[in-house]
């Protein structure tokens, strides 16, 4: 039975704070709601939300029932009604403890679905009238089949015929309870949805887990036939003080006596019977002094007890439970399906992580309600599912996550087992342990304390000389145990010691780590009363069926059975005993172990999965379409320019809100020539030398490389050799690796490189083996002149060669290049320095901030055109008597200068004219205007 | 610089042949395809102490961690974590080593290998070499990613058998405890451990992309390195903000440890696909922006 708002059972408790306890829960359901809103609206999936309006409205009916349907109750109800009606419906009965308002969010859900959903607070409950029958036919369920009868005659509803609504009943606990019992009593319901509902009340409250005849093992979750076990007293004292309490009511102010008859229930009975009826107090009291039931208390159980109808269940039911409850447990769940399947009805099961005293079913267990419904009361304004068939699914607890918390793990099978033909599957494991002496303290004090809810497992019993233990060896192979596992244990009493003839025993099962940490299997002890015990020592054999549980015992682990004989929640023989305690039968203990596979939840990473993929699939793509790309990207050559080793036409090379760096650049280099271009530092010589290379990439305009066009990594380029400004070599290497692993990184043929005549030109030893980094600057130069000659390229590029060479050196490296040009192969240098180029090159090209101010040979350069200039004693004079020349150019003074320009006159004609006319000359020499212009920058730079 | 013959050269430089008509204007035997194997520049990287250093890092590991366990005293009585399991058995041992160099010093020793590729090359002015050569910019990238990965790959191996031979010889061959106390034999156990190393490869892609990244726009090669293990520092401290909640999702580094789920009996997969998609992500998103900026980069260092 759900408890809304658990209240301990002692007097002592002052935590009970039902209003703030209400509106926190308010506040986080609404919470909740807002953030599935948001998540639903954020992932566009589900339909837009003004579809589902649902409203709702409050009724209070009133029905007439007992014995003789003299006693009139006021129930009070909501319904929700969908957009649009009339619906299905689906009535909602809350758990022990609750009220209608219980069921609001499951409700509401169910609205929105499309159903006009009904709760009601029971009678005894909430703002509902009369007193707590436990579900009684004549009390609770009379009530139900005439809010039925309301239910039909609302516009809201479909219904089937006359006074018969389209309707199904979900239930909660005590609620669910209801379910079944209104089914089995009323045709009218089409289909139920029994959540962790009992089947058998004294079971429940009585339970015993010792059988004399064999349980049958054909279901996963069958628990032993017997009935009027060991009263589960804590359970029991937990749900009549939910009764006298009631929810809301803060227990201090319970009244013990007679004195506070103004709050307590509108009743002449005492008021330690609070809300319930006459009789079921009658029975609790009884329970609760003697510990076992009379046959009346009995036949009330058994009246309020759905195994009295279920022989008439043929409804579709969808079975919930939890898998951790120790008051109604997986085999309430197996009866009702074995009882409801044998009847004919549709039975599906699902059991989920909880139950009464720990989670609730969650919003998976309420969607697959919901499915439910929506299958098997078919109406056109519901969204179709697929049919959820008659499956069977549990959950297990898997480890914990990288994420933190651990993921509930759904595991499915095609049917629930045992139901029709396919057994449960079981795993025998052979236990070892020989019997045990346990005796039975006086007073029956308990030291173990499973199966209440705010017990600490830690502390379970380990009393000495209580507690039988049997074990069984470590598991090799990881076990998934779902469902009741079973044993057969022999009890014997010990002659000469105490023994009432009959002992109460509780077994519990536990899985046990490699480092002895344990963990009990399922929740709670298997009480077991076993009679008859012969006083001569003879032992009786029973079967046990421990509790139920879902869990997955990894190998290495082994388990471990314990008899103990006291449990604090449930009530011990008073009178001392002792008993032996031993395995019999198989000596095994049988593991359930339903075949089934894991489904959904997040086990399958399908984001990103399909992610991956999907890259994978784009990084593919992007490879193909570029070396499609590449195959049509490669221009065509210039033929006529296939022997020209370097052209360039109008290069520019800009750097945004810099100064032009090369502008409008058109240079040629010829088979043989050597080119030097000439500038000063900043003329930007090294960035057309490194346009040429493709390190930089033209703003415009155009290289071509024996006539191929030149863009960053061109073949073209394999035909030239180069040196940028500084040598760059791997420090750790000697110069001969250095260059072998340069020439290995361009891919071509050892035999291609000539590593001895390279070195030999860089004039460095071949055999040395120091390490480049302890070379000097010099040698570092040459011997990267000597790396953009290996395999003797036919356009060498050389920027600054001769920087850090001492004249010898530079005197070797200008032959060198001048015998290297005269094998027809051409060589482009760049030098500030005039003289540089003068002795080495026979093409200059001049540059001057990045613009070509002069190119032609270096004789042409030097000469001038026909320009000289004479150092003179009168210049005036001088200047006048040439300008009387035919022909003659341009004649300026400058100081004791005289530049001319003598057109078609050679020098020796000026110089006799000024000879004539009595000049005094001192010097003759052509006029190196270009020098001029280019040492006063380089001058400037200097300073 | 002695030399000042006036014959400079004891040998003739062959005439140039006219190369034959080649269609893409190359030398004889130049395929761009060819340029930079990879066992050449795995040569040219080996040869380095930088290189060595790092590798010698990672084989030394274990040693210091067996040095450490030996040392100290084992007085703990859990083992909830690894650490606390690491001297169980050979196969812990590793799984340790493998865990304790899962957040810094695999980072910092991929971070080394692929953010010294470009910029290492750069900063010895040999770069514009290897371009000149011409090696294509795309495939210089890729042939030293290539290696890179090679080495970090060897790297890793390295680490983790020597930290099983270690731990083989020094605590035996005792199966694997598993997070949840479940055992695992030894292939079981290996294969595991293979299965640790196969998801960091896979999800240290985004370090290698990012220093790759970073490689190509630094020219420092230590700035490059170091920037990217700082960016793994940043995503680890924002990953320890929990109110981040599912954003954290979003950092590279939140998964870097998800390979412990193999260790598990009960792997969430999900997380190990997660790592390896964010992996996979990050390397592919930053090495496109490295192969973006390297092939639209003005080579000047």
């Amino acid at each position: 039975m759900r408890l809304a708002a658990p209240t301990s059972p002692t007097v002592r408790s002052v935590r009970s704070l039902p209003p703030v306890r209400r509106s926190f829960l308010l506040i986080s359901l609404t919470l909740v709601t807002l953030v599935v809103a948001g998540a639903l609206m954020w992932s566009g999936e589900e339909e837009p939300a003004p579809t589902k309006q649902v409203t709702s409205r409050q009724v209070r009916i009133d029905v007439l029932d007992g014995p003789a349907e003299q006693h009139r109750v006021q129930i009070d109800l909501t319904m929700y009604a969908p957009a649009r009606t009339p619906a299905p419906a689906v009535v909602l009965a809350h758990g022990f403890g609750g009220d209608k308002t219980s069921l609001t969010g499951p409700a509401r859900n169910l609205a929105e679905r499309g159903f006009t959903v009904l709760t009601y607070s029971a009678r005894g409950f909430g703002n509902s009238t009369g007193k707590i029958a436990l579900n009684s036919p004549e009390y609770e369920v009379t009530d139900a089949r005439q809010i039925l009868d309301w239910l039909a005659r609302q516009p809201e509803v479909v219904t089937d015929g006359e006074n018969d609504p389209l309707v199904g009943v979900a239930g909660v606990s005590y609620g669910g309870a209801l379910s079944l019992l209104l089914a089995g009593s009323d045709p009218r319901v089409d289909a139920i949805a029994p959540v962790m509902a009992y089947n058998d009340l004294s079971r429940a409250l009585l339970p015993d887990a010792a059988s004399a005849e064999p349980i049958p093992s054909d279901t996963p979750a069958r628990g032993a036939a017997e009935s009027a076990g060991v009263f589960k007293k804590s359970w029991a004292a937990r749900l009549f003080a939910t009764g006298t309490g009631g929810p809301g009511t803060d227990e201090r102010s319970r009244p013990d006596s007679e004195g506070d008859m103004a709050r307590g229930p509108r009743s002449e009975q005492p008021v330690t019977c609070g809300n319930f009826t006459s009789e079921v107090c009658a029975a609790y009291t009884e329970l609760a002094e003697s510990g076992s039931a009379s046959r009346r208390t009995l036949d009330l159980l058994a009246a309020a007890s759905p195994r009295s109808v279920t022989d008439d269940i043929d409804i579709p039911t969808l079975l919930v439970q939890g898998q951790q409850d120790p008051l109604f447990g997986l085999s309430q769940a197996d009866a009702n399906a074995r009882q409801i399947a044998a009847a004919g009805g549709k039975v599906k099961m699902i059991w989920f992580a909880g139950g009464n005293d720990s989670a609730a079913p969650g919003a998976a267990s309420w969607r697959a309600i919901g499915d439910w419904f929506a299958h098997h009361l078919p109406d056109s304004d519901i969204p179709p599912v697929p049919d959820p068939g008659t499956g069977f699914s549990y959950q297990v607890r898997g480890e914990t996550r990288h994420e933190g918390g651990s993921p509930l793990h759904t595991m499915v099978a095609p049917s629930y087992p045992g139901l029709s033909g396919e057994r449960a599957e079981r795993r025998a494991l052979p236990l070892y342990g020989s019997p045990e002496q346990v005796i039975n303290p006086p007073g029956g004090t308990a030291s173990a304390t499973a199966a209440l809810p705010e017990a600490a497992p830690e502390s379970v019993g380990s009393t000495a000389g209580q507690t039988a233990v049997f074990r069984t060896r470590p598991l090799e192979k990881q076990l998934l145990v779902s469902g009741l596992p079973q044993t057969r244990l022999s009890v014997a009493s010990v002659p000469g010691q105490p023994s009432s003839g009959s002992a109460v025993l509780f077994a519990e099962l536990y899985d046990v780590g490699p480092d002895g940490q344990r963990e009990p299997i399922g929740g709670g002890s298997a009480p077991m009363r076993v009679t008859d015990l012969p006083a001569d020592g003879r032992s009786v054999q029973v079967d046990v069926a421990l509790p139920g549980a879902v869990r997955s015992v990894e190998a290495g682990h082994h388990l471990e059975l314990t008899v103990t004989t006291t449990d604090r929640a449930y009530a011990s023989p008073k009178n001392p005993a002792v008993h032996v305690v031993g395995l019999a039968g198989q000596r095994t203990i049988s593991l359930p172990s339903v075949r089934s596979r894991m489904i959904g939840e997040g086990t399958v990473p399908t984001v990103a999965l399909s992610g991956t993929s999907v890259l994978l699939l784009l990084i593919l793509l992007s490879w193909a379409i570029a070396a499609l790309l590449r195959r049509h990207g490669a221009t065509a050559a210039d033929p006529d320019l296939a022997d020209t080793p370097l052209v360039t036409s109008d290069l520019v090379k800009a750097y945004p809100g810099k100064l032009t760096a090369v502008d409008e650049l058109s240079l040629r280099v010829e088979g043989g020539q050597i080119v030097g271009l000439l500038g000063p530092n900043g003329a930007g010589k090294t960035t057309v030398l490194r346009m040429v290379l493709g390190l930089l990439r033209p703003t415009s305009g155009e290289i071509r490389v024996f006539g191929h066009r030149v863009s960053p990594g061109a073949p073209a380029l394999s035909r030239t050799g180069s040196f940028v400004e500084t040598p760059g070599f791997l420090p750790h290497l000697s110069a001969l690796e250095n260059l072998e692993s340069y020439w290995a990184a361009t891919g071509r043929p050892t035999s291609h490189a000539r590593f001895e005549e390279v070195l030999e030109i860089a004039g460095i030893d071949s055999s040395a083996q120091r390490r480049v980094g302890t070379y000097g600057q010099g040698m570092k130069q040459r011997l990267g002149i000597a790396q953009a000659m290996l395999g003797l390229p036919d356009l060498l590029v050389l920027d600054e060669p001769t920087n850090g060479l001492d004249p010898p050196q530079i005197h070797r490296m200008r032959e060198i290049l001048r015998r290297y040009a005269a094998t027809g192969r051409s060589v482009l240098l760049s030098s500030h320095l005039l003289s540089e180029i003068e002795q080495t090159c026979d093409h200059v090209v001049v540059m001057r901030e990045g613009r070509l101010v002069a190119s032609g040979t270096v004789s042409e350069i030097i000469a001038g055109n026909g320009e000289y200039t004479f150092r003179v004693d009168r210049p005036e004079q001088a200047a006048r008597t040439l300008r009387l020349l035919e022909g003659i150019g341009e004649v300026e003074c400058d100081g004791e200068r005289l530049h001319a320009d003598l057109g078609v006159h050679p020098p020796a004609v000026a110089v006799n004219v000024l000879v004539d006319a009595g000049v005094l000359i001192h010097q003759v020499v052509p006029r190196r205007r270009l020098e001029d212009a280019f040492l006063e920058l380089v001058g400037e730079e200097r300073h | 610089m002695r030399e000042s013959r006036t014959d400079p050269l004891s040998f003739e430089i062959p005439t140039s042949t006219s190369t034959p008509d080649r269609s893409d204007g190359s030398a004889p035997g130049y395929r761009a395809n060819r340029t930079l194997p990879v066992r050449v520049e795995l040569r040219r990287q080996f040869t380095r102490r930088r290189t060595r250093l790092g590798l010698g890092c990672l084989a030394v590991l274990p040693l210091l961690l067996l040095l450490a366990f030996e040392l100290g005293g084992d007085d703990h009585d859990s083992h909830h974590t690894l650490a606390d399991t690491a001297t169980f058995g050979g196969m812990n041992f590793a799984a340790f080593t493998l865990f304790a160099a899962t957040n810094f010093l695999l980072v910092v020793i991929v971070a080394l290998f692929f953010g010294d590729t470009v910029a290492g090359e750069a900063s010895w002015s040999s770069l514009r070499y290897l371009l000149a050569a011409p090696i294509p910019r795309t495939r210089l990238l890729r042939q030293k990613a290539l290696a890179a990965a090679v080495l970090s790959c060897f790297g890793l191996a390295l680490m983790v058998l020597m930290a099983l031979g270690t731990g083989l010889l020094w605590y035996g061959g005792d199966p694997l405890l598993g997070s949840t106390d479940e055992v695992l034999g030894l292939s079981a156990g290996l294969l595991r451990l293979g299965g640790g190393c196969l998801f960091l490869t896979l999800h240290l892609m985004w370090i290698a992309g990012l220093a790759l990244w970073l490689s190509v726009s630094i020219d420092a090669p230590l700035g490059a390195v170091g920037s990217a293990v700082l960016v793994s520092i940043l995503s680890q401290i924002l990953d320890e903000i929990s109110a981040l909640g599912p954003l954290r999702m979003l950092l590279p580094t939140h998964y870097s440890t998800a390979w412990t789920e193999l260790l598990g009996d009960e792997v969430d997969w999900t997380a190990l696909a997660n790592g390896v998609f964010s992996g996979l992500v990050y390397g592919t998103l930053f090495t496109a922006l490295a192969l973006h900026h390297f092939r639209r980069k003005d080579i000047t260092g």
